[in-house]
């Protein structure tokens, strides 16, 4: 659906913001962009929207090129920009059907489509309302009807949550996860358990690079050393260690003193695996008791700061 | 075509929904009304032969409403939506950079047109109240007319390019005032200098706004006059669409 290579985006006064980036999206997926503020998500997002040009390299969407075909390709886009820009004089029936005519929908057709996604968006009660008076849920609610009334292939929503309350976000991150498999979205957002819990892909950006992509699972995977066990066991020390060091499967291990007559270990396992069943039957077998058993997970968190750490200390 | 009066229908909404729109109208009224009291006296004091067409284009007014309604009509046009974002949304959608600089254009002369209405009553009372037949007739109010919508396009499609240009209203407003003023000091500037060989005088008299308005609003309607006025529309207008394609290039 999106397929970008080489693009870079150099603005009037030298500075780069988007650097020799290359990614593919494919249709039906929903991907998450992620980075720091300045990492050049907004620019990448603008360029494939087609309201700027790229200083070099090509995008596509849906097979057209954004600059050279840009009329078929922003017909194909559903795009919110950052702040979700509106009319605030106008009504929201009347902004969403003012936009569906502009994109190109009938009179009739207009009529049916806004019918449509201001149902899907919970605005049907607010319709006659002016946009200027409505809070910031329904509003970032409107921008995002805007985005799909005109049924794009692609939509590509600019930090669709900033600014909202919990309640809010959870009914945006509903709406956006319901577009799955009909719409593409490419979603950008410095909110990491947003990314988790609705995309099926994450870019990592950052200085106007990607620096990882790919399924939020994997990438935990990939992350140096995985996943480690906590286990708090009531044994002599020196038995202890002796059982860490000869079990083939511990690559790292580290005791250090509990409460009473226990002790906390942090092993780390050789290849990912899981140790805790290992574990469980050692204490059994040797009649320790065993308190705490405990995988703890590397977070996206965890990779997006060491992902964008380095780079952000060298800077500083 | 369909989205050029989709794009007009809101642009023209959007001047008779905000409160700015009814404050033109109001200035205008009320420079129109001033005007019209000159008139009144004017016409009181000595006997007075020509269309009363005419006295309105002596008055200081007339030139008032072209220097101060037209940059606060514009101002708001590209900046608005430039400075509120919603320049993005809107150029992201399958429209033509032209189209939208029409429709923007357009909707501004609309609503001028709308503001000069007024004019019209004050020039049915005096119809009403002179029993005179050549002080008002059909031709002297259609040349008026229209030279008040062509020299308004020329001051108008200068404020369009002041505000794509522009990133906020107030600085649209105030780069077209300067535009207008420069306008209207070379038309002064005309008027003051007599005509002779030097081609530079044969110029300036094409700048000289006084005499044609004058023209216009005995009935006269000169040529040159006009096709100066549409072109100097068009290079604005022209102008205001390569600012707006410059995001494409820049």
């Amino acid at each position: 659906m999106i397929q970008v290579s080489n693009l870079t985006k150099r603005y009037a006064g030298g500075r780069t913001a988007v650097d020799d980036i290359s990614f593919t999206v494919a249709r039906g997926e929903i991907v998450g962009l992620l980075g720091p503020n300045g990492a050049g998500k907004s620019t990448t997002m603008r360029v494939l929207s087609g309201f700027m040009p790229a200083t070099s390299g090509t995008v596509k969407v849906a097979g057209f090129d954004v600059f050279h075909d840009s009329d078929e390709t922003r017909r194909r886009i559903g795009y919110m920009p950052e702040n979700n820009p509106l009319y605030p004089e106008m009504r929201v029936r009347e902004y969403l059907k003012f936009r569906a005519r502009l994109k190109g929908l009938g009179w009739k057709k207009s009529r049916e489509r806004v019918t449509t996604v201001m149902e899907q968006c919970g605005l049907t009660d607010v319709g006659r309302r002016v946009i200027g008076q409505l809070s910031k849920g329904y509003k970032q609610r409107v921008g995002l009807a805007d985005a799909l009334v005109h049924e794009p292939e692609l939509i590509i929503l600019d930090e669709p949550t900033i600014g909202l309350d919990p309640q809010q976000i959870r009914s945006v991150r509903a709406l956006i996860k319901s577009l799955a498999g009909k719409h593409t979205v490419l979603i950008s957002t410095h909110i990491l358990p947003e990314v988790e819990m609705m995309c099926g892909r994450v870019l990592i950006m950052l200085g106007g690079r990607v620096l990882a992509s790919d399924t939020p699972e994997n990438l935990q995977r990939r992350m140096a050393g995985g996943s480690q066990i906590i286990a708090e066991i009531a044994a002599p020390f020196e038995a202890l260690r002796a059982v860490w060091e000869n079990l083939p499967e511990v690559a790292q291990f580290d005791i250090s003193a509990g409460e009473g007559e226990f002790f906390r270990c942090a092993l780390t396992p050789r290849d990912g695996e899981d140790l805790r069943p290992l574990i469980f039957n050692l204490a059994r077998v040797n009649g320790w008791a065993l308190r705490e058993l405990t995988r703890s997970r590397h977070s996206l968190e965890d990779i997006y700061m060491q992902v964008t750490k380095p780079t952000t200390e060298a800077v500083e | 075509m369909r989205i050029f009066w989709t794009l007009l229908r809101r642009e023209l909404s959007s001047f008779f929904l905000s409160l700015t729109g009814y404050v033109i109208i109001a200035a205008v009224t009320l420079l129109v009304g001033l005007s019209f009291v000159v008139l009144i006296a004017g016409v009181g004091s000595d006997p007075f032969t020509a269309p009363v067409t005419e006295m309105f284009y002596g008055t200081f007014y007339f030139w008032l409403v072209l220097l101060l309604a037209t940059p606060v009509i514009t101002m708001r046009l590209f900046a608005l939506e430039k400075a509120s974002g919603t320049f993005e949304t809107l150029m992201t959608t399958p429209v033509g950079d032209m189209q939208v600089v029409a429709a923007k254009f357009t909707a501004a002369i609309i609503f001028y047109m709308v503001a000069w209405l007024p004019l019209l009553a004050c020039l049915f009372i005096v119809q009403h109240f002179t029993n005179q037949a050549g002080a008002l007739d059909g031709g002297t109010m259609g040349g008026m007319y229209l030279g008040i919508f062509l020299v308004g396009c020329v001051f108008l499609s200068m404020g369009c390019l002041a505000s794509a240009i522009s990133y906020s209203q107030m600085t649209a407003a105030m780069i077209s005032f300067v535009l207008g003023v420069s306008l209207f000091s070379l038309a002064y500037l005309a008027k003051s200098t007599p005509v002779n060989a030097h081609w530079q005088t044969q110029v300036l008299a094409y700048f000289n706004l006084f005499d044609q308005m004058h023209d216009f609003a005995r009935g006269a309607v000169d040529t040159r006059a006009v096709i100066f006025y549409v072109s100097a529309t068009f290079l604005f207008l022209f102008l205001t669409l390569r600012v707006v394609e410059s995001r494409r290039w820049k």
